[in-house]
């Protein structure tokens, strides 16, 4: 038990964090009594003491858990083993469990715990819907029910979509530009333990007194700053992800630059790295301003900064610009590397070369750069200056070109292809076309006479779910499909594969697809209760939901089951060029025995005799063409 | 199949590729007037009432008959690729033409969807002028205070003073200038029937103008905007009536006024005489309490539900528990309900008169 507790570890890290919880209520009952304030006045000293111990409490956990062990012992001068791989590879289960250096190992963390947190998510979206079934209070009252909104979102945005593509691209992205892992495979670590930390959090606030954050996961003040403390884990928890997320976009800009195999040029990189190349960028800038937005509400709500007070000259609006400066900008984080993940599905599917490979990066960037500048679209309504909302307008709209190039090079990808129509490639191209849909709502939003009337609606709540459950989800959906055999070393069932796609999109269109309709008709969104004229719909929307809700259950199924007991996958099952099929599925331990030469783009479908990637010294190895080989020959000579 | 009887030659070579690119233009035109049809035959909105309604829903059209091509597009295109190009058997180990990209193709599909883009944005843009335009001549200022959880309506009444109501009355044929104000958190003012909806800020004032038409008629008041536990029972009623009606109304609410109190709400009055019929009338008024937004009462029709329901947790109590119920309300606070739920500060708001008649209605009706 000793040796446990001195070792890292779980329960070191649990025994931390008792001693963290600990060590902030000592720290709070120190400050009251300096400052005088009664030590008996409970709730406020109750809400103090948790406030400390929700930003204190888990760091302690997270030092013994050993997160920080390598770090401490080579700054305290004692002596420490850089080469140490004993904290790579899993050999049992348990090694997901530990704080793991290996990028695969991680990765997979990274999945299972964001997916975890899809079906928390999941779960109380269908607890919103039942409650929505019919006008009048069924199930909850207002105050949960605006906490099962608020947390479903948060869990959904934070916990599972941002996340789960960072753990697909823990895993596949080294492998697909050479590299043995990620640039900084301690800070990776940390980055995926602060990932849980959040999670419960967020969750755990329906165990709040008072109940759990309940303002969205907008959280506009001055609403979230005059609420229960169940806001707190909202506002603290969004930290940590907040952390986690920059933490691991530095690691991933840091890999892609600095780690390429040689001969993989920028021009030769799998879509797949740019885009997170591009979502790195967006996450790197834009997270920090939600991390302020949130401190700002924590300081106002804690210690009373009044930011927000206009009754003491604060400014109600500004918070929602700092907000959304990050979270629109977030919708790229939560779309970009899907867009990577649809852009190695449909070449490897359709037997094509990526069509307009270029232009599919520089479009990638061009959305980048133009997602800073469209925030204030979330405000067309909000009573800020009316002359913002003309220049939001016209970038607005004009993003819309970038993801339309994106879109039109995967329609000219499929012609005259050879479509393998299998589960990966269903779920690429059902978010083709749903996503297609969501970008068509988008635009509408965009006009200002339009949103003036339906923002706030359930037509926002159809757009956002045509963009993030049709296009992001969807993604997902098809990367963790044509990723698993290299993952787990296993085929999944094709047959429930396919059975799962066919029930998430119809399930998917009869649910989100009448909000539009209700959305129009004037039914405002965040609402427990609503009038007869649209019960109809909701009821409908509501059955249909849960048949959404039952697919997953097959998907979950289909995946415990084929690791557990699928057949054993080839190395390259889907005769892919990229790197990451030319290893072994699981691959090696250190991913490539011999450093990969790379000699031709990535995706050199129909090229008779083409190579991607040569297990050979850059000696030996004749250079090819690059990606989208026309008119990029001069290119050659410079890279 | 029968298609594939007549094409014994390879789909994927280029001398197909032309008719094929015409079969898709022809079912793709078809579909999309088939969409643009359905689109515009589905009712999207609810009752009009105001000029703002007519260019808005316009926009809609036309945002629709620009998207359903594009949406449809992109369909026909998946589809037929789905048909034609997929795998067949015996095809497992080939691959398609090594195509790389097509830079004619790549400068029409961005160069198009931009002039269109910033076509409907200019579009957009003369809208939003349309709608927005001042009417100099002749607007009815209204003041829109929103507070936790219901809307008070301000109108200018004779001498500076302000006339209050709990229910939005308009006449017909009237440039309406709304001034919106929160009393503490954002709300949303909303009248779908109007199209037009602003925030309401704390410590600002926003403004929209509405023209309303001929068209007479009630019509639901919404907050748009997530406010707490009773934002969704946060709805009154605009009423638009003819000119003569709305002058005898604003004469009324004039005499209610300077016979001082503040006066009922529009929906409250009546009921029996004395004391318990004043009290009923703050229960139901929108100043200064607005108790029925949020409570069920059914003496006075109340049906909110954002707070504990009074027909069940008020028998049985004391007029003192009642009377420190609204002056302080975080006292004791029923099960299943948070504190700082209910506002603070009604012990100012009302007078002693008030506060004293309220309680002793309430006491009275829940004793019954």
């Amino acid at each position: 038990m000793t040796s446990r507790l001195r070792g890292p570890g779980l329960t070191r890290g649990f025994a931390f964090f008792v001693a963290g919880v600990l060590f902030c209520a000592a720290l709070v009952t120190g400050v009251r009594a300096l400052y005088g304030f009664s030590l008996w006045d409970t709730s406020n000293y109750q809400n103090a003491v948790l406030i400390a111990s929700l930003l204190g409490a888990p760091l302690f956990f997270l030092v013994g858990l050993g997160a920080f062990d390598y770090w401490f012992y080579w700054a305290s001068g004692r002596p420490t083993r850089p080469e140490d791989h004993s904290g790579h590879g899993a050999h049992s289960w348990r090694d997901y469990f530990r704080v793991n250096t290996d990028h695969k190992v991680i990765g997979i963390q990274y999945v299972v715990t964001s997916f975890f947190f899809m079906f928390v998510g999941g779960l109380l979206a269908m607890v919103v819907r039942a409650e929505l079934a019919a006008p009048g209070q069924q199930f909850v009252d207002t105050n949960a029910y605006n906490g099962l909104f608020s947390v479903h979102a948060s869990l959904m945005i934070f916990l599972f979509i941002i996340p789960v593509f960072a753990g697909l691209a823990n895993y596949v992205l080294p492998l697909m530009i050479g590299a043995p892992d990620m640039a900084f495979p301690r800070l990776n670590a940390l980055s995926f333990w602060l990932l849980p930390i959040a999670g419960i959090m967020m969750t755990a606030s329906f165990l709040a007194p008072g109940g759990s954050f309940a303002t969205g996961w907008t959280a506009y003040a001055p609403l979230s700053t005059d609420v229960p403390i169940g806001q707190m884990f909202f506002t603290i928890g969004v930290q940590f992800a907040g952390a986690s997320s920059i933490a691991t976009a530095l690691n991933f800009l840091v890999t892609i630059i600095t780690m390429r195999a040689p001969g993989m040029s920028f021009w030769r990189m799998p879509l797949l790295a740019w885009a997170n190349f591009s979502t790195s960028l967006l996450v790197v800038i834009a997270t920090p301003f939600i991390a302020a937005s949130q401190f700002l509400i924590l300081l106002e709500y804690a210690l009373g900064f009044n930011f927000f007070n206009a009754a003491r000259s604060g400014d109600v609006l500004m918070y929602q610009h700092v907000f959304w400066f990050y979270s629109h900008p977030a919708v790229y984080i939560m779309m970009l590397p899907g867009f990577g993940i649809v852009s190695e599905i449909l070449s490897v599917k359709a037997r094509k070369p990526i069509f307009g490979y270029r232009m599919m990066a520089f479009s990638l960037l061009a959305i980048v750069l133009l997602g800073f500048t469209v925030w204030a679209h979330h405000m067309f309504v909000s009573g800020m200056q009316t002359w913002i909302r003309i220049p939001m307008m016209v970038t607005t709209a004009i993003i819309a070109v970038p993801t339309g190039i994106k879109i039109f090079s995967w329609l000219a990808t499929l012609w005259r292809g050879v479509l393998h129509l299998d589960t990966p490639m269903l779920f690429a191209l059902g978010f083709l076309t749903m996503f297609t849909l969501g970008g068509i709502s988008g635009v509408m939003l965009a006009m200002v006479p339009l949103d003036i009337y339906v923002s706030d609606t359930y037509f926002i709540v159809a757009h956002i779910h045509y963009v993030l459950f049709g296009g992001s989800l969807f993604t997902i959906y098809a990367g963790v499909y044509y990723w698993f055999p290299k993952m787990t070393g296993r085929m999944f069932d094709e047959r429930l594969g396919r059975l799962h796609f066919w029930l998430t999109f119809i399930g998917f269109n009869l649910t989100f697809g009448p909000m539009h309709l209700i959305g129009v008709q004037g039914m405002p969104r965040r609402v427990a209760d609503y009038p007869e004229q649209f019960a109809g719909w909701n009821l409908f929307i509501s059955l249909a939901s849960f048949a959404l809700g039952l697919s997953t259950l097959v998907f979950l199924y289909n995946i415990v089951a084929s690791w557990r007991g699928g057949p054993r996958a080839s190395a390259n099952p889907w005769r892919a060029l990229t790197l990451e099929w030319q290893v072994s599925s699981p691959p090696p331990v250190f991913n490539f025995d011999r450093v990969p030469t790379v000699v031709g783009g990535p995706y050199e479908y129909g090229v008779p005799g083409a190579v991607h990637g040569i297990f050979q010294p850059p000696a030996t190895a004749r250079p090819r063409q690059p990606a989208g080989a026309i008119g990029a020959s001069e290119h050659e000579e410079h890279t | 199949m029968a298609l594939e009887d007549r094409e014994p030659e390879d789909p994927r070579s280029a001398s197909a590729g032309r008719r094929e690119l015409r079969q898709m233009l022809v079912i793709g035109a078809i579909a999309a007037a088939g969409g643009i049809a359905l689109a515009l035959l589905i009712d999207w909105f609810p009752t009009a009432a105001s000029r703002q309604a007519g260019p808005i829903d316009t926009l809609w059209d036309v945002l629709l008959i620009v998207s359903v091509p594009i949406f449809v597009l992109v369909e026909t295109v998946v589809l037929y690729c789905v048909w034609r190009f997929r795998m067949r058997p015996g095809e497992e180990d080939e691959d398609g033409p090594a195509i790389h990209g097509n830079t004619k193709l790549e400068v029409v599909w961005t160069a198009v969807p931009a002039v269109l883009l910033v076509i409907l944005c200019a579009y957009a843009y003369v809208v939003l002028t349309d709608i927005e335009e001042a009417q100099a001549d002749r607007e009815l200022p209204v003041r829109v205070v929103g507070e936790q959880f219901t809307w008070t309506f301000y109108y200018r009444g004779d001498g500076g003073k302000e006339i209050a109501s709990s229910q939005l009355y308009l006449p017909a044929k009237q440039h309406v200038l709304f001034t919106v104000q929160s009393e503490d958190v954002l709300h949303d003012f909303w009248v779908p029937a109007f199209r037009m909806k602003i925030d309401a800020v704390p410590g600002i004032d926003t403004h929209i103008r509405v023209d309303t038409t001929e068209r007479l008629g009630t019509f639901p008041v919404v907050c748009a905007e997530l406010c707490g536990l009773g934002h969704s029972v946060m709805r009154q009623s605009a009423h638009v009536v003819s000119r003569q009606d709305f002058d005898s109304w604003m004469a009324r609410r004039q005499q209610a006024a300077q016979a001082g109190g503040g006066g009922g709400g529009a929906q409250g009055g009546g009921g029996g005489g004395g004391e318990a019929a004043d009290g009923k009338a703050i229960f139901t008024s929108a100043q200064p309490t607005a108790c029925s937004t949020c409570h069920t009462l059914a003496d006075a029709g109340a049906t909110g539900t954002a707070g504990p329901n009074l027909d069940e947790a008020l028998p049985g109590k004391s007029e003192d528990f009642i009377r420190e119920s609204i002056v302080d309300p975080n006292a004791k606070i029923e099960e299943g309900y948070s504190p700082g739920v209910m506002p603070v500060g009604f012990g100012d708001s009302l007078s002693p008169e008030q506060l004293d008649a309220l309680v002793e209605y309430l006491a009275e009706v829940s004793g019954k």
